[in-house]
């Protein structure tokens, strides 16, 4: 019997994926829980397993087309197995059972800008909820029949076993309209779904546009390269992000001499006692959190006029990959001590590497860090990752000769940028919050081991 | 083939296998000369002799004490608990020692514990309890709990015969009022498995003891107009028949369980979570409830009437269910 394969629902507020690419053609057979094919949607790339052993019957959603989530985008002719084994089967993967490959994953993406709401439940044309039960909804899902096709006839006009089995037993009601002709079973297309995405006012829809005609560009001797999926999210992220917010920077130096001579003479005994490598990161971290204790609007969203003050301290460290940039998030920061931060930057990292990263791991982020520092950067002037209000920017950490006492000292210095958003944080307190940040560095007198 | 009354099916049961093995013993409050309070035991001390029929003082503990001294020694005692309700004061040797020792020493305690209960019979808060939950939810316990005549004969024997403990409920208000012809021939009813007393396509009714007959009542009522329910009789509430629960709500897609205990933590509960974890997707309705409501069973009638489920709530439940 036919399996649909569908669109999962790869996280919370993400409302449609982008088949990559088909791992089966049409006519394969293939294993239940072998990947069947690669998506890519707003916030993790992953590759889907099958619902079902079978022939892959039908391929309804091409590679590169984007559908919403529980679309049907394929047909599996299940193998000889009894309605009930199979039944069991055609269930969509939950996101926890797909493979996660966060393959070209991305910071938090626009849509975090409205509050995450689960998908919208399917309705009629005329808005009212459809009413179904479990039972109706896998025999429809079976049986690949859009419910906003079948009267109810239960209580308060549910679709209740009897109108589905009789929906089933007259065929052609479920054949909805745009269906190819051709097609052997029954199905759902992607038109007949109605995007579930509710969009909340005033948030800002980004389409990426030319600076000048397209004429003008290509000349001469090129190869064009379509953007990843992932490219192009950082991209609309990146100019919503500008247009949005009316950046500032501050900009400010820090002598790390202290700290460096701490790491120096703590490195070994920490690496062994902990297995852990002991990295800079976790030192600018707790300086945040410092700073953002004294100035909590930094750790800050806003939404029109409203200013939503985070209680928690989540801070998104970006982590650059050869295929892109991500900025997993350490929930809670301000209760996890240094070593604590040091596993979490240790294993976020590792994990975005690896393309192991949960959906739920880059978002909620309420302040971030970006370290332009370890490719050899002065410093760098970051875009601010939203919903946050601001972003530090780590420079390279070098010794230079240093004025201190009218003497010359050779310290070890680093620059630190400060990109924030002057509709909720003025000069007065970005400057405030970064003096805060380097007293914190320069006196640090917290044990790390 | 004679026309018997549950209790005299009861009655049968004991005596047969007194008679069949020397080892069974009966002890109780009044089980000898009286009789027994039901007159349960009548006869059983002129055949078997105050060796093996024992009054007892009044002290249930010390009745489970004997009892489980005494199945250590190789006897089969049966214990009666001249109402139910007593059973809570040997709560501590049922649950702590009786459910446990096999588990823990390897040493079977191969008795029976039995009485009658239930409500309906203006018994009041001390004499129409039904204490089943508190052992279903005890490891290393079986619960039975038949409606039927032929049941209460067939289970009785299963379970002097079982090396498990064993709790027999006998509800005392179909002790009576049930009459029905069984087999004079030996046989038994097979603990754990549940039977279907109809059958049905729109709903299932999942009951046990004097509750199947008032769903079996309200099935005929429902027929009448068009509904056509399934009524599953549990017989054993531990283990319980899960393959025939889920067979029934896989066939019908609805489920009202009706008991007459207590609401919250009832077997109601039990059920609706097994068919949730193994049959969602089944399911076409709400799980329903119809049961007694959480407060002790009252005396006064009235206040009885209102309390115990009865034919027409178990029918208003079901035809709300099957308008669903």
């Amino acid at each position: 019997m036919p399996v649909d394969v569908i669109m999962p629902q790869m996280g919370e507020s993400i409302f449609e994926g982008t088949i990559t690419k088909w791992l089966k053609k049409p006519g394969e057979h293939v294993e239940r829980d072998e990947p069947l094919f690669e998506i890519s949607t707003d916030k993790v790339d992953a590759e889907i397993p099958a619902p079902s052993g079978g022939i892959l019957k039908e391929i309804k959603v091409g590679e590169g087309q984007t559908v919403p989530i529980q679309t049907v985008v394929g047909v599996i002719d299940a193998d000889g197995q009894s309605t009930a084994a199979v039944s069991s089967k055609a269930e969509a993967p939950a996101p926890a059972e797909a493979r996660m490959d966060i393959d070209r994953a991305m910071p938090p993406a626009l849509t975090d800008l409205q509050s995450p709401k689960p998908p919208a439940p399917p309705t009629r044309a005329n808005g009212d909820k459809i009413r179904s039960s479990p039972l109706v909804r896998r025999l429809a899902r079976e049986h690949g029949i859009d419910l906003r096709q079948v009267q109810g006839s239960g209580a308060g006009g549910r679709v209740s076993k009897k109108d589905i089995l009789a929906a089933i037993a007259g065929g052609g009601l479920e054949r909805s309209v745009a269906a190819p002709p051709e097609a052997e079973g029954p199905a759902v297309t992607p038109a007949a779904t109605p995007p579930p995405v509710g969009v909340s006012g005033g948030q800002v829809r980004v389409v990426l546009e030319n600076a000048v005609p397209r004429e003008r560009m290509y000349f001469g001797r090129y190869e064009v390269q379509p953007m990843s999926v992932m490219r192009q999210r950082i991209a609309e992220h990146m100019l919503a992000s500008k247009r949005v917010s009316p950046h500032v920077y501050s900009l400010d130096e820090v002598d790390m001499t202290r700290i460096v001579e701490l790491r120096q003479n703590t490195k070994s005994e920490f690496e062994k006692r902990h297995e852990l490598k002991l990295t800079f990161m976790p030192f600018f971290i707790r300086a945040c959190i410092e700073g953002i204790r004294g100035f909590p609007v930094m750790n800050s969203s806003v939404d029109g006029t409203n200013v939503i003050l985070h209680r928690e301290i989540n801070i998104g460290v970006a982590v650059a990959l050869d295929w892109g940039l991500i900025v997993p998030v350490i929930k809670n920061a301000e209760e996890k001590n240094f070593l604590g931060l040091q596993r979490a930057v240790t294993d976020l990292a590792e994990r975005a590497r690896t393309k192991k990263l949960k959906p739920e791991e880059v978002q909620e982020g309420t302040f971030s860090i970006t370290n332009p520092g370890i490719f050899g950067g002065l410093m760098g002037l970051p875009v601010i990752s939203q919903p946050n209000v601001a972003i530090l920017g780590l420079g390279m950490i070098q010794k230079r000769p240093v004025v201190i006492n009218d003497a010359i000292a050779i310290r070890s210095m680093v620059y630190l940028t400060l990109s924030y958003d002057h509709r909720v944080v003025d000069g007065a307190i970005a400057h405030q919050f970064m003096r805060k940040v380097k007293g914190a560095l320069e006196n640090w007198n917290e044990s790390i081991i | 083939m004679a026309q018997v009354t549950f209790l005299e099916a009861v009655r049968q049961a004991l005596f047969e296998e007194m008679e069949r093995d020397p080892t069974v013993i009966l002890l109780g409050e009044d089980v000898g000369v009286y009789g027994g309070a039901f007159k349960v035991s009548a006869g059983l001390l002129e055949r078997f002799g105050w060796e093996r029929v024992i009054d007892t003082p009044i002290s249930e503990t010390a009745i489970i004490g004997a009892a489980v001294g005494m199945s250590y020694a190789g006897l089969r005692p049966i214990a009666e608990m001249q109402f139910i309700d007593f059973i809570a004061c040997c709560f501590n040797q049922l649950t702590n020692f009786v459910a446990k020792s096999h588990y823990r020493w390897g040493a079977p305690v191969p008795i029976v514990v039995r009485g009658p209960s239930g409500g309906g019979v203006h018994g009041g808060p001390f004499h129409s309890a039904n204490p089943e939950m508190h052992f279903v939810h005890t490891p290393g316990l079986k619960v039975v709990y038949p409606s039927t005549a032929f049941d209460a004969k067939g289970l009785l024997k299963a379970a002097i015969r079982d090396n498990n403990p064993v709790l027999f409920f006998e509800h005392k208000f179909l002790y009576r009022r049930i009459k029905e012809e069984i087999p004079s021939e030996d046989y038994t009813v097979p603990i754990g498995k549940a039977a279907i007393r109809r059958e049905g396509r729109d709903l299932t009714i999942i009951s046990y003891a004097a509750m199947a007959h008032t769903s079996l009542e309200a099935a005929e009522k429902l027929a009448k107009d068009g509904i056509e329910a399934e009524v599953l009789d549990l017989r054993t509430l531990f283990p319980l028949d899960r393959e025939t629960i889920l067979a029934s709500v896989r066939k019908t897609n609805k489920l009202l369980v009706v008991h007459e205990d207590t609401r919250t933590g009832g077997i109601a509960g039990e059920i609706a979570a097994i068919v949730c974890e193994e049959a969602f997707e089944e399911l076409d309705g709400p799980i329903l409830r119809v049961t007694s409501l959480d407060t002790p069973v009252p005396y006064a009638p009235p206040l009885e009437e209102r309390f115990l489920p009865n034919v027409g709530k178990v029918v208003a439940a079901a035809q709300e269910l099957a308008r669903y």
